[in-house]
């Protein structure tokens, strides 16, 4: 089957396979380095969906096994959450702080 | 490549070290060599709030922030790559009498100097943004040619047109030692190679004074936690960056439509950089009473970064007194991505005519032994 470089890959920041093959033959040669180069993975599912078929490219390309390219740092929070729900999980209000706080 | 004799070596691939290395170029030095034991914007450059604004209260700090935005505004058609540098403004919120009277004094200097900051009463600055919670707001600054630009996109168009205009980069690629002789700087070693240089340039980050210690140098500079996070992407609500420094935040929505905020917290020296739950606590409980409209906007992620912090909060620049062909670009204190371009160009003129340029000659490295403290009253 042939591949198709207009393939998206990155669904939140519409990234195709096309352009992490560019980026791979330009020396970015760890998902984390796609990541800040193209912004694949850096949307609303924070890699959760595309981090690995990035990395399954990359180590194509590269001829380097998944474990080397993929090496991405995971943070909070785990779901995306509104402001309003951190308030009212911590019991926090939303007064205004006192000035010299 | 290993065994080539260097024009200079930078340590450092992030904003600064990548730019240093374009400014060379364009000054005919192009046998540099730019090393990074990570990658391209991997430290503080990449995890930056990245606005940029020329309201300070010095009239150095005025003078590097206003020939860094002149240069931001050239800098995608230059570089050939979109770096999203947008003049949305900056406001800078007071909320008394005393900082108002502050702000009063620093708008004389930043209009001398061409700056086209003004004072602005609560209500105008609820024009400027308008879901804005003015409640306490005494007055505001507001300065429309301030801005932002991407992090990113700026670190890559860096070192881009640098390896394009002839320097070498090495990412993943550690510095291990750093030779001199009685003429100063002699070589770089790495876990990769060694490289004869009489030029050295730190833009180590937050490594810098580990990096400084290889050559026998101190600097005091220490790095220090600052966390940040951003929200999925909204309609535009506002333009400028806003910042206070009473609830020690700063809230910008860029380009991609996203919200970038930090804030400032109680924070020990030292390399960590975990996300902590206090943080987003406190960030949820400033922001949404600043910006209300905030409190249904979700978060995607939340990190930190480095500042690299100096006793008076201002960078170290130019050659290092004790030791020839030692140049330092570190120790921004959290303000260096906005004036990269400026600091960055004149560490480059340094180095091509061996002088010291006279904006920077007051941040050497040895200022705070002799107590010459630069002291800025605006900082975050």
């Amino acid at each position: 089957m042939t591949e198709d470089d207009s393939t998206i890959i990155c669904r939140c920041e519409d990234i195709t396979l096309g352009e992490i093959k560019q980026a791979v033959a330009r020396g970015y040669a760890t998902v984390d380095e796609i990541k800040h180069y193209l912004r694949a993975g850096m949307g609303p599912c924070q890699g959760r969906t595309c981090g690995h078929l990035v990395a399954q490219v990359v180590a194509r390309e590269t001829g380097r096994p998944v474990a080397e390219v993929w090496p991405m740092r995971a943070r909070p929070p785990y779901h995306l959450v509104p402001f309003s729900t951190i308030l009212a999980e911590t019991g926090g209000t939303v007064a205004f702080p006192k000035v010299g706080d | 490549m290993p065994g080539k004799t260097y024009d200079a070596v930078i340590v450092g691939a992030g904003v600064i070290g990548t730019a240093v290395g374009y400014y060379l170029t364009k000054r005919g030095i192009r046998d540099v060599l730019i090393l990074d034991k990570g990658y391209v914007s991997c430290g503080a450059t990449g995890r930056c709030g990245a606005g940029v604004r020329q309201q300070w209260g010095l009239e150095m700090n005025c003078r590097l922030a206003k020939m860094s935005v002149d240069m931001f505004a050239g800098l995608s058609d230059e570089l050939g790559e979109d770096i999203e540098f947008e003049q949305s403004g900056y406001l800078v919120l007071a909320y008394d009498d005393d900082t108002v009277e502050l702000y009063r004094k620093n708008l004389k200097l930043q209009n001398s100097l061409g700056i086209p900051a003004r004072l602005v009463t609560p209500a105008e600055a609820r024009e400027i943004v308008p879901v804005l919670n003015i409640e306490g707001l005494v007055a505001a600054t507001h300065c429309q040619t301030d801005g932002h630009a991407n992090p990113f996109k700026t670190n890559f168009a860096y070192a881009h047109a640098a390896v394009r205009e002839g320097c070498e980069l090495h990412t993943f690629e550690t510095v291990t030692a750093i030779e001199t002789d009685v003429k100063g700087v002699r070589a770089v070693a790495t876990d990769k190679g060694r490289y004869e240089t009489r030029t050295v340039v730190n833009c180590a980050g937050g490594h810098a004074a580990e990096v400084g210690k290889l050559a026998g140098l101190k600097l005091d500079c220490f790095p220090e936690r600052h966390q940040i996070l951003v929200t999925e992407p909204y309609e535009r609500l506002f333009d400028p960056m806003v910042i206070s420094f009473v609830h020690h935040l700063y809230c910008q929505q860029v380009v991609h439509g996203a919200f970038i905020m930090g804030l400032g917290m109680p924070e020990a020296p030292g390399f960590n950089d975990d996300s902590g739950w206090e943080f987003i606590e406190a960030m949820a409980r400033a922001v949404t009473s600043l910006l209300p409209i905030l409190a249904g906007v979700r978060v995607i992620r939340q990190w930190a970064g480095l500042y690299t912090k100096t006793p008076d909060a201002q960078p170290i620049l130019g050659e290092h007194p004790d030791l020839p062909g030692f140049y330092n670009a570190v120790g921004f204190s959290g303000h260096g991505f906005m004036i990269a371009p400026a600091t960055a160009s004149l560490t480059a003129e340094a180095i091509a005519c061996g002088c010291t340029p006279e904006l920077i000659a007051p941040l050497d490295a040895k200022r705070f032994e002799r107590g010459d403290l630069v002291l800025e009253p605006n900082v975050v």
